[in-house]
């Protein structure tokens, strides 16, 4: 298949080559920035927004919030002042790891993403904020910006449009709550990385105060394409494996034969992606629960491996399909020391603002090790169930720690025998738990 | 106006507030650690969950924050709901999973919010059975104890110091549950504001340092109601005392002038009232005697003088001014202020008295929209002043707020939105101020041409008040802004004062101020003066210091009486020297050791504003009374003090005056401009239910046994016969009345209450002004239409080898009482000369520097400044081994 038959099927990947990706003249020559030209020729920002709204693109962070309805919520026309245009490149979801493929295999299709996403909103200044560790990424991201800088392609008066732009790269420092877009922002302005409030949202009030638009890189790749080849295209991507349209970016980690990432049609079955891509489970190993993309969601069983991955579908099974990058857990690995070492990274990456998050999680850790360690009370199944709806959506000031919760709340319900294995039949006496206290074999070092 | 319903029950409420603040408006309570009336929403803590409900139909509801959901109409919430009691005790029960549970030890405890609240929320046994995280504590200077394991992390501490105060040195470190907010390092907090946030954090994070070497629980200390002698503002305070020691300060609410917050000079400078070598017993010649011997002999050298001369005080009580005043007749009652510093006090008070802008109060100056500051480095001479004009260039925000329809309470989204913006200040002064960083534009120069740029910008505004000639191009330009910045403005405000020693400078501000109220009706003046009952003694009309002298070293005059003053601060060594000299009898009453106090004959021992009842008057021209804490003769009888005018009384002799009352009656009687003192506050027959109001908590214990290493019978309480408040926790004690007279409310306690949060229940509505109406009576009434003054000073030109002497002022140093406190003198820094870079090279001063001043050589340390104007050079007004400062003092600077 040539490369542009493949943009049409494989929108976000057929460009992606890690060992040398397309430079400014090799990604012009196989039809690069012909997006850009077209928007900024043919199409007004409201026009690339509504293309972008036709085609129904869910955001692909997670959250599958529609892109194009996030992008009309910022204010427009002249007096509308500075806005912003921000790229979630922090890319630290446990057991994700689709947007640094992106970034590192066609960088000149994130820097043209963008440039026209930008030029949809209105934006004068766009900033990929990028997770600290991807230096290559980094490297990269910062030569094609400086090609297309040399070209004109950024800076003033873009190809003659009259518009001004310019793009950079952020790197982070490395915390996982950069990936809340609020927290982002604060960390971009060099605040710490707290979540903000909202309202006001971002889209009224973001960085420095001004309109702020934050999409994930993946979503951002799917804008050229979409404003070339149009919303109807987009729509049959998904061949009616589900109601969204588009490609989605879908990958297994843990105990599979062949992990990785494959794009994929949105809604391709969870079965498809773990035993036709990833190539089933590893010899000797057997699959026992999957989380269907990344630590902050619901776990979910081999029976329900024929569901189709798509947003409402893996919700409606009471999980989040997240970032669509399946992590296996095997018939070998403890489930309790699973969900131990998924909430000792979220104690661990909590800011600190919020009582439940900040205090809640390192105490469910600390039950979690002694169940690990066969010195659980009686109660700690009762007192981790209770976390989970005190640490649940509502009761804290950002979605952290509900994430957080989700492992946790759905391995009690599926693996209770598990966590009940831990309960010491000795250590149930209250008078028993100080001793155990003042030992310290229970002070979990978690920050 | 909004209707909610709570709990089933229907209630009118303000819909721009959160549901926070409009249930605790209510009197309904709602736990709450992180929000605070004085520092917004955050929705950090997560303990005021209520649940809401979609309508009155829907029975499932959803947790929500009340202080971060609006309290639109038509809400329907619960804060009964068993789910949301639940989440708020857990929220309690997580924060115990850190906190050390010392109450026992903790300072905080008995005072506590995080104690009030734990009980509110009916907390009371955790499942937690794993190890606290611990931290290390940071040594923070003399003021503020520091211990970081009981912080619950309700990040308060940093959105006052930082966001509120403008403090840079406190911040919040880490994250997850290891975050921790102290300094960088070990060291004294900057801020001259950084005692609030013993206050303002809810637990025993930062306790005050001054209580913890004597240390008393709040339930076992004795209160009055009280007004800082700091400065002029008066802000209100509630001393603590035991033992017969004060032991803190803390604030006491007042919804126009100090809110919620004091500045460090106020509350930690009390220490002066504790020294252990400060006249408690009557002396002649430096002995010990009875006092009804030195009253004698006061008297009999007042009968047998050739002429009897008085000099009041600035910081004494309008009541002994005037006692003073009546005891020698007003032709022969001085002023107790310097010469200069007198008429620039008097000046002051017929602009804001008879011209048409009166003084803004605090909340006022918070609510401007645009400032120039002339002459005055605020943050010393009027800090509340000072941390009022940082509101208002906050307030700011409040205007993007309704452009963004963003709540007023959404503190974190109107800083975002803000960025940097701020409502404009100008700041024109001698040199740098700790305003500087808040300033739009500055300008550094000598008084006269501060007053020049002064007159030229009411000239800007109107071409009747008068021009200047030849105004150099920077200030001409920096008044074309400052004027179309004010005149631009819907809320603008003028702040100058005493500080800069220069009447123009006044006169250049009220003419301003003048300007503007022709157009702008909302236009705000400020005067800051020399000290907190400058213009209580301006109003009794005194001579000026100079007569006195004068007529002193002429012998016109041989017996002196000084009622609280300290003369070597108000007038050069050398005339009063040669004044004194001539003096056969020099009686003084003083509450504190001075060289004025070392010359005296007769010294009669004068109680603090601790130790005594009395009226002040603030720059606003505010009548307000202090009340005495405790009676010092209650534990030991050979104590003799009483207040200044009592000591009067008995030399006047006639028993005119028995009681408080009787004296400010005849004070009101005899000077019409002082007529509303009496209604300062309710004279000594007022009673709540009968009952007189207890100084003491409810709760106090240990009185039976605290005189028993004297006597183990236990004496008969002391009795106040001057005011209706008792010495003893017997009497009205607030459980019942929660609008009482204000000016009577000793300490912040509501039942559940025992907090400084307690505020929130004695107020109208939470951070807003106190149900019983804000303490004292305003004297001035103003409103007489201006004639511009018009005597414009010639510009300042550099003289060849003298340097023009400014007096700089300090937060800490430089105030007299204050600066013998402990923490305060540890605080300040030592006396300096501020020499101009331009002319730091020709003075051959090198690190240390010698002032030729008036005959006097000083030998003093120096310090470059980048901001003095040339030909000046700057010492610290009222520093120990600073002289006396008079004005326009010239003065040889040479090598050290």
């Amino acid at each position: 298949m040539s490369l542009e038959q493949d943009l049409l099927v494989k929108p976000l990947t057929a460009r992606v080559n890690l060992a040398a990706p397309q430079d400014l003249r090799t990604y012009e020559a196989s039809g690069g920035y012909l997006a850009l030209r077209k928007a900024l020729k043919e199409l007004s920002p409201a026009d690339v927004q509504s293309r972008v709204k036709d085609s129904n693109l869910r955001g692909r962070g997670g959250a599958g919030f529609p892109t194009g309805v996030k992008w009309g919520l910022v204010p427009m026309g002249p007096d509308a002042g500075a806005k912003y245009l921000v790229c979630n490149a922090d890319e630290m979801e446990p057991g994700t790891f689709k947007d640094r493929l992106l970034m590192e295999g066609a960088p000149h299709q994130m820097v043209e993403a963008m440039i026209v996403a930008g030029y949809a909103i209105g934006a004068c200044t766009g900033y990929i904020f990028l997770r600290g560790e991807y230096v290559v990424a980094a490297e990269r991201l910062n030569k094609a910006l400086a090609e297309a800088r040399a070209a004109g392609l950024l800076g003033q008066n873009i190809l003659g449009s009259g518009w001004n732009y310019d793009c950079f790269v952020h790197t982070g420092a490395g915390r996982y709550i950069c990936g809340e877009e609020t927290a982002l922002i604060n960390s971009l302005e060099g605040r710490r990385a707290n979540p903000r409030a909202k309202p006001p949202f971002p889209q009224i009030a973001g960085a420095w105060g001004r309109p702020t638009v934050v999409n994930n890189v993946e979503s951002l790749f799917n804008i050229p394409p979409i404003v070339i080849n149009g919303a109807d295209w987009f729509k049959g991507l998904s061949q009616g494996k589900s109601k969204d349209g588009g490609t989605k970016l879908y990958g297994v980690s843990g105990r599979a034969r062949r992990t990785g990432v494959y794009e994929l049609p949105i809604g391709t079955s969870a079965r498809e992606i773990l035993e036709d891509h990833g190539g089933g489970m590893k010899d000797g190993y057997r699959l026992k629960a999957w989380l269907p993309g990344g630590a902050s969601t619901d776990f979910l069983l081999p029976e329900h491996l024929d569901l189709a991955m798509d947003f409402d579908t893996i919700a409606k099974a009471g999980s989040r399909m997240g970032t669509g990058l399946l992590t296996v857990v095997d018939d070998k690995q403890n489930m309790v020391s699973v969900v131990r070492n998924l909430e000792e990274f979220f104690a661990r990456e909590s800011c600190g603002w919020c009582t439940p998050c900040r205090d809640g999680l390192p105490w469910s850790v600390k039950m979690l090790m002694a169940l690990e360690q066969g010195r659980g009370h009686a109660d700690d199944l009762a007192e981790l169930e209770r976390l989970t709806r005190l640490l649940g959506p509502g009761r804290t000031f950002c979605a952290h720690a509900p994430g957080a919760m989700e492992p946790l709340q759905s391995a009690l319900k599926f693996f209770r025998a598990e966590f009940e294995a831990g309960v010491s039949p000795t250590a149930a006496k209250a008078d028993d738990v100080h001793d155990l206290a003042q030992t310290g074999v229970l002070d979990a070092k978690v920050a | 106006m909004a209707t909610i319903h709570v709990d089933g029950k229907q209630y009118e409420v303000d819909g721009a507030d959160n549901l926070l603040q409009a249930c605790l408006n209510l009197g309904l309570d709602i736990p709450y650690f992180c929000w605070h009336p004085a520092l917004g929403s955050v929705g950090a803590c997560r303990q005021c969950a209520v649940k809401s409900y979609r309508d009155e139909t829907d029975k499932m509801g959803r947790i929500v924050m009340s202080c971060m959901t609006p309290a639109s109409n038509g809400t329907y919430i619960s804060i009964a709901d068993d789910e949301a009691k639940d989440f708020r005790a857990s929220v309690v029960e997580f924060l115990m999973t850190n906190h050390p549970h010392d109450c026992p030890v903790c300072e905080e405890g008995g005072h506590c919010h995080l104690q009030d609240m734990t009980v509110m929320t009916a907390h009371h046994s955790r499942s937690y059975r794993f190890d606290k995280r611990t931290h290390l504590n940071q040594d923070l200077g003399p003021f503020i104890g520091h211990e970081m394991n009981r912080c619950i992390s309700c990040y308060r501490c940093v959105r006052y110091y930082k966001d509120y105060a403008g403090g840079t040195d406190l911040g919040v470190y880490g994250a997850a549950a290891n975050v921790y907010f102290g300094r960088v390092e070990d060291g004294a907090l900057e801020s001259e504001f950084s005692g609030n946030l013993t206050e303002v954090c809810p637990t025993g994070v930062f306790t005050d340092k001054t209580h913890s070497e004597r240390y008393t629980r709040k339930w076992d200390m004795q209160y009055s109601p009280s007004i800082c002698t700091g400065c002029a503002v008066g802000c209100n305070v509630s001393p603590g005392e035991r033992y017969g020691e004060i032991r803190r300060i803390e604030n006491r609410y007042h919804g126009d002038l100090n809110g919620y917050f004091l500045c460090d000079r106020g509350r930690f400078g009390y220490g002066y009232t504790n020294l252990k070598d400060r006249p408690r017993q009557a002396l002649i010649n430096g002995q010990t005697v009875a006092g009804d011997v030195a009253v004698a002999a006061a008297r009999t050298a007042i009968n047998g003088a050739r002429k009897t001369l008085a000099i009041g005080s600035p910081r004494a009580s309008v009541e002994a001014n005037y006692a003073l005043r009546e005891l020698v007749g007003a032709a022969n009652f001085h002023d107790g202020h310097a010469t200069g510093e007198g008429a620039l006090v008097k000046l002051a008070l017929s602009i804001v008295r008879e011209g048409p802008v009166r003084a803004a109060t605090i909340t006022e100056i918070e609510n401007a929209d645009a400032v120039l500051v002339l002459g005055e480095d605020v943050t010393a001479t009027a800090p509340r002043v000072a941390l009022a004009l940082r509101q208002a260039a906050r307030g700011k925000g409040q205007a993007l707020a309704a452009e963004k329809k963003v709540a007023e309470w959404q503190t974190i989204a109107l800083a975002d939105l803000l960025q940097r913006d701020s409502y404009p200040v100008f700041v024109a002064s001698v040199d740098a101020t700790r305003l500087d960083d808040i300033a739009r534009d500055k300008l550094r120069a000598a008084p006269e041409d501060l007053a020049r740029l002064g007159f030229a910008i009411a000239h800007e505004l109107d071409g009747a008040s008068p021009a200047v000639g030849d105004l150099d191009h920077r200030s001409a330009a920096l008044a074309r802004t400052v004027a179309e910045v004010l005149a631009g403005a819907k809320r603008p405000l003028i702040v100058s004062g005493t500080g800069a020693g220069s009447a123009a400078v006044m006169q250049a501000a009220a003419n301003i101020a003048w300007a503007l109220k022709a157009k702008t009706a909302d236009t705000g003046l400020v005067l800051t003066l020399p000290e907190a009952n400058s213009y209580g003694l301006a109003l009794l009309d005194p001579q000026p210091l100079a007569a006195a002298l004068a007529a002193l070293s002429s012998g016109e005059a041989d017996t002196l009486v000084v009622l609280e003053n300290d003369l070597e601060r108000r007038a050069p060594k050398a005339l009063l020297d040669a004044a004194l000299a001539k003096v056969k009898n020099l009686i003084v009453i003083d509450h504190s050791a001075s060289a004025t106090t070392a010359r005296a004959q007769v010294v009669l021992p004068a109680a603090t504003v601790f130790e005594g009842d009395g009226t002040l008057v603030n720059y606003e021209g505010r009548a307000q009374r202090h009340f005495q804490v405790f009676d010092p003769g209650y534990y030991d009888a050979s104590i003799g003090l009483t207040e200044s005018w009592r000591w009067l009384a008995s030399v006047d002799g006639e028993s005119r005056w028995k009681i408080l009352d009787d004296m400010t009656a005849a004070c009101a009687q005899a000077v019409p401009a002082l007529a509303g003192i009496v209604d300062a506050a309710p004279n000594a027959a007022f009673r709540i239910d009968g009952m007189k109001i207890a100084r003491e908590p409810h709760r106090y214990s240990g009185r039976t046994a605290m005189r028993a290493n004297q006597s183990v019978h236990e004496p008969r309480q002391p009795q106040d016969a001057d005011t209706a408040l008792s010495f003893s926790m017997e009497g009205y004690n607030g459980t019942g009345s929660l609008d009482r007279p204000t000016e009577l409310l000793p300490y912040a306690w509501a039942p559940g209450w025992n907090s400084p949060s307690a505020w929130n229940k004695l107020q109208q509505e939470v951070g807003g002004n106190l149900r019983g109406g804000n303490p004292g009576k305003l004297l001035f009434a103003g409103g007489a239409t201006p004639r511009y003054f018009s005597d414009v000073p010639a510009a300042f030109v550099a003289s060849g080898d003298a340097f023009r002497v400014l007096a700089l002022h300090l937060h800490f140093g430089g105030d007299e009482l204050s600066s013998r406190a402990e923490p305060i003198r540890e605080r300040a820094i030592p006396a300096f000369v501020a020499i101009p870079r331009v002319d730091f090279a020709k003075t051959g001063a090198n690190g240390h520097a010698t002032v030729a001043i008036a005959g006097t050589l000083l030998q003093l340390p120096t310090r470059i400044s980048e901001t003095l104007p040339a030909g000046t050079i700057g010492l610290p007004a009222g520093f120990a081994g600073i002289p006396f400062l008079a004005d326009g003092l010239m003065a040889t600077v040479s090598g050290g």
